[in-house]
């Protein structure tokens, strides 16, 4: 008797769910600033002004942006396969490596044109085969994916640790600053004046529309989907969820790694023990709020981004400790998941 | 004038009240839950309008109705699963708020489901003690022991639960449910998946606690349990209550009222039988399952149609599932079509399976009918939205789906879910495998199942079926295989066998055939 139709309950369901997350978290930030003795409105305009107030700060915050929108690419794949892939900041340290590792070869300082792309490839093909560790872990060793990727983080963290503070470490010193400064002319190139490099703009986007074209409207999405839904059911349409789930992880983790890999030739220019920033947590989050679609998440990766940018005049302007952009990102979640669980129980009831 | 004696007025008194009270044939004379003009609404979709409904104590009501009709979203809002949109309910007079489960399990009201609630890693006494405040297992187990003897079923304390077939599963929560005090007992289609022999049991209990002076509310579309159980019946519709019946049913009068028309039964057709193979075990073996399969040798050819019994759990599911190539054999040899069939076409894409858990196993909750179908099919490579759409509408009026492409799988009723099924058997199948192709149908679209499956089934094929009704069997199979513990006890056509040789091929009394 009950009839959903998909088309019908989407639409109403993202506009209430809109509303009510907005109006959620900005209630509770509000609330929060209010019992601190804050204005919001004076927190607001600092942040606002600290991530979009002239083209640096612009071009500041689309460099946060740009590894929000890889990494949020990649976990859809992975999301909609019903995987949690918890180990994305791995991914994206491991392809920072693969990329630190192409470019320090003696040879790239003679071939500027092929390295930073080859070292791209690296960085992608790196996330991609750690993705796919905890993959086969799964698939072949039964470890679930959450602890199979929690336990390829903390490996990565300890290779890129070890690399840093040995072989890769800077003549006489080794510390948390990481590596020697890779050769200028191995850098993607910025315009004056710009702090993101337009290469990695263009590969963020094209990696998005690409991933939301894959999901949309081809048949791997479609199976991917399916996977993601049941895949017990999944085995009756000639499906083999093991290898669309690997798939899946392989693809997550590449794009990780290539957000990865883009930190180091387009924002640090060195690898760094803090090189994945926790982007790769971010994404989820990002991922989690956009309801796991494509459509919401340049628009909620770019919010993410003017908070994170934004928050580093507050204790300039305001005097205030820029974790408060982590407090705001923590209500908006919480709302999100609150309206969710809400809508949940609505429906189910 | 000489007043009574007062030992005399006293026995006058008792004698008066014993006539009052036992003068009528109910002896619970009151009404203990009333449903009065129960709404509720699914956004535009009205699931029920309108019902009424009251139940005794001490008296088995039951509700039929076709699928869809709304008596399992009735029962739901009886046990606080969901909210109504209108109405009252009372309970002893009173009128009752639901909130939760909680609440009605507080008030007495509990609900024995067609998959049980419980928890398959737990023991038999962890689900047992589940929900229960104080932790005494000592205490609980011999509670349990105790309920176990009143109702005649058997059941260890320690058995981890997914060692328990559904059936058992069911008793034990009928127990934990009278342990909680249930006085307003709802069961949803018990009977399906399980036993004859578990079915009696289930039975006697439910008697039992009728005759205690509990009101049960047996939810079914099975009018021959109805029939044998209940003592009023209430027929739905469409979402109200259409008739009320006492004992003695008039059937007619019931498939009349749930149906436009009479449900006619549907007969196997006489089909051309080659020699041709289409499925062949040879001494296969396999530990899943409870019993596994010990050594099966068995050869199916093409045109015929083969109905599975047995005791839940007696292997019919693993041999179902070896031949689906869902899991493989630890020993010995399978085959599917001949030879020469094998060059042609890929055998997996001849072979179906149509597992009994129609949302969980066959069909992917949150898809719609249209990526269903474009599922099955040759998926294009690239998918736009009109992808599909155009097949997809043929699809729902072949097959009388009520629904749009865009409809969600799991916004279908329990007979739509079944023809969306069956939609997705592709029309190069040769085998068909099903697990119990009618579990929660009505009758009619359970015929309307069987019409369609015999209709579409080619000649060069096979049609494998395993079904918990005998009746099923004996109406629609050629042949018939009959599980006990892992082994076949009968291989038989159907018209050289009986309903009790096969019962007693059930239940291990007869010797295994060679």
């Amino acid at each position: 008797m009950l009839m959903k139709t998909i088309q019908q309950h989407d639409l109403t369901h993202l506009v209430i769910r809109f509303f009510c997350i907005t109006g959620l978290g900005f209630g509770a930030v509000c609330l929060l600033l209010f019992t601190l003795h804050l204005s919001p409105i004076t927190i607001a305009k600092s942040m606002g002004s600290g991530a979009l107030s002239n083209w640096i700060r612009i071009s500041h915050m689309l460099s946060i942006w740009t590894p929000l929108l890889l990494c949020s690419s990649g976990l859809l794949f992975t999301f909609r396969a019903g995987l949690w892939n918890i180990g994305i900041e791995g991914q994206m340290i491991i392809g920072a490596i693969c990329t630190t590792a192409v470019l320090r070869l003696p040879q790239a300082e003679n071939s500027h044109a092929l390295f930073p792309a080859l070292a791209m490839a690296a960085g992608l093909c790196g996330g991609g085969i750690w993705g796919m560790c905890a993959g086969i872990l799964k698939n072949r060793g039964g470890v679930n994916e959450i602890f199979g990727g929690l336990g390829l983080n903390f490996v990565a963290q300890g290779i890129i640790l070890w690399l840093i503070f040995g072989p890769w470490k800077r003549a006489g010193i080794a510390s948390m600053s990481g590596t020697n400064l890779l050769p200028h002319a191995l850098w993607l190139t910025s315009p004056a004046g710009w702090r993101v490099a337009p290469v990695a703009l263009v590969l963020s986007c094209l990696a998005f529309l690409l991933t939301a074209l894959l999901l949309g409207n081809t048949r791997f999405g479609l199976r991917l989907t399916a996977v993601g839904k049941n895949s017990k059911a999944s085995r009756l349409f000639g499906i083999k969820p093991e290898l669309i789930g690997l798939t899946a992880m392989m693809l997550g983790g590449g794009l990780a790694g290539l957000a990865g890999g883009l930190q180091v030739t387009g924002v640090y220019h060195r690898l760094i023990p803090a090189i994945s920033s926790g982007y790769g947590y971010l994404g989820l989050l990002i991922v989690m709020l956009a309801g796991y679609r494509a459509a919401a998440i340049p628009c909620i990766a770019l919010f993410f981004a003017c908070l994170a940018a934004g928050s580093i005049q507050l204790p300039i302007m305001l005097q205030i400790d820029s974790s408060l952009s982590g407090v705001i990102q923590g209500a908006c979640v919480l709302s999100a998941l609150l309206v969710h669980g809400f809508q949940t129980k609505r429906r189910n009831t | 004038m000489t007043l009574p004696a007062p030992d005399y007025c006293i026995s006058l008194f008792f004698l008066f009240l014993q006539v009052q009270l036992f003068s009528r044939n109910d002896p619970f004379p009151f009404t203990m839950i009333e449903l009065i003009d129960i709404h509720k609404y699914f956004g535009d979709v009205k699931a029920l309008t309108g019902v009424s409904l009251q139940v005794n104590p001490g008296s088995i009501h039951g509700i039929v109705g076709e699928n869809g009709a709304g008596k399992t979203t009735l029962m739901k809002v009886l046990t606080g699963y969901i909210h109504r949109t209108s109405g009252s309910i009372l309970l002893n007079n009173e009128e009752i708020t639901l909130h939760t489960p909680m609440d009605a399990i507080q008030l007495g009201i509990g609900m024995l489901y067609q998959e049980p609630l419980d928890f398959l890693q737990l023991s038999v006494l962890d689900n047992f003690m589940a929900g229960n405040e104080r932790f005494s297992p000592e205490t609980m187990s011999r509670i349990l022991e105790k309920l176990s003897k009143r109702f005649g079923f058997e059941m260890q304390p320690d058995t981890p639960l997914h060692l328990l077939t559904v059936g058992e599963r069911q008793q034990l929560e009928l127990m934990r449910l009278i342990h909680v005090g249930t006085r307003v007992l709802i069961l949803d289609e018990p009977t399906t998946g399980i036993s004859d022999e578990q079915q009696e049991l289930l039975f006697s209990a439910l008697r039992s606690l009728r005759d205690e002076g509990c009101a049960i509310i047996l939810v079914s579309h099975k009018l021959d349990e109805v029939d044998a159980l209940c003592d009023q019946v209430s027929i739905m519709r469409k979402g109200t209550i259409v008739g009320h019946q006492q004992q003695p049913f008039n059937r007619n009068a019931i498939l009349q009222a749930m149906f436009d028309t009479l449900p006619q039964k549907e007969t196997a057709p006489a089909r051309h039988q080659g020699n041709k193979e289409i499925l062949k075990f040879t001494h296969v073996c396999s530990s899943n399952g409870r019993s596994g399969l010990d050594r099966i040798s068995v050869t199916i050819t093409q045109g015929e149609v083969i109905g599975l019994a047995g005791l839940d759990g007696s292997g019919q599911t693993v041999f179902l599932r070896i031949a689906g190539k869902l899991l493989e054999p630890e020993s010995g040899t399978l085959q599917r079509f001949a030879a020469e069939d094998n060059e042609s076409d890929s055998t997996d894409s001849q072979t179906v399976f149509l597992p009994a858990d129609r949302l969980n196993e066959g069909l992917i909750p949150g898809m719609s009918i249209r990526e269903h179908l474009l599922l099955a099919d040759e998926t294009p490579l690239v998918i736009f939205p009109e992808t599909g759409r155009q097949k997809a509408k043929q699809a729902i009026d072949k097959f009388s789906i009520i629904g749009t492409p865009d409809t969600a799988a799991d916004g279908l009723s329990g007979g739509n879910q079944q023809r969306l099924l069956l939609a997705l058997i592709p029309t190069q199948a040769r085998l068909i495998l099903m697990e119990n192709p009618t579990r929660g149908l009505d009758v009619q679209s359970g015929n309307w199942t069987w019409q369609h499956l015999l209709d579409q089934m080619p000649d060069n094929g096979a049609m494998i079926f395993a079904s918990p009704d005998l009746e099923e069997i004996l109406d629609h199979a050629s042949r018939v295989l009959v599980f006990f513990d892992g082994k076949i006890l009968l291989d038989s056509a159907t018209s050289d066998t009986d309903f009790d040789e096969i019962s007693q091929a059930i239940t291990g009394r007869i010797k295994a055939c060679s």
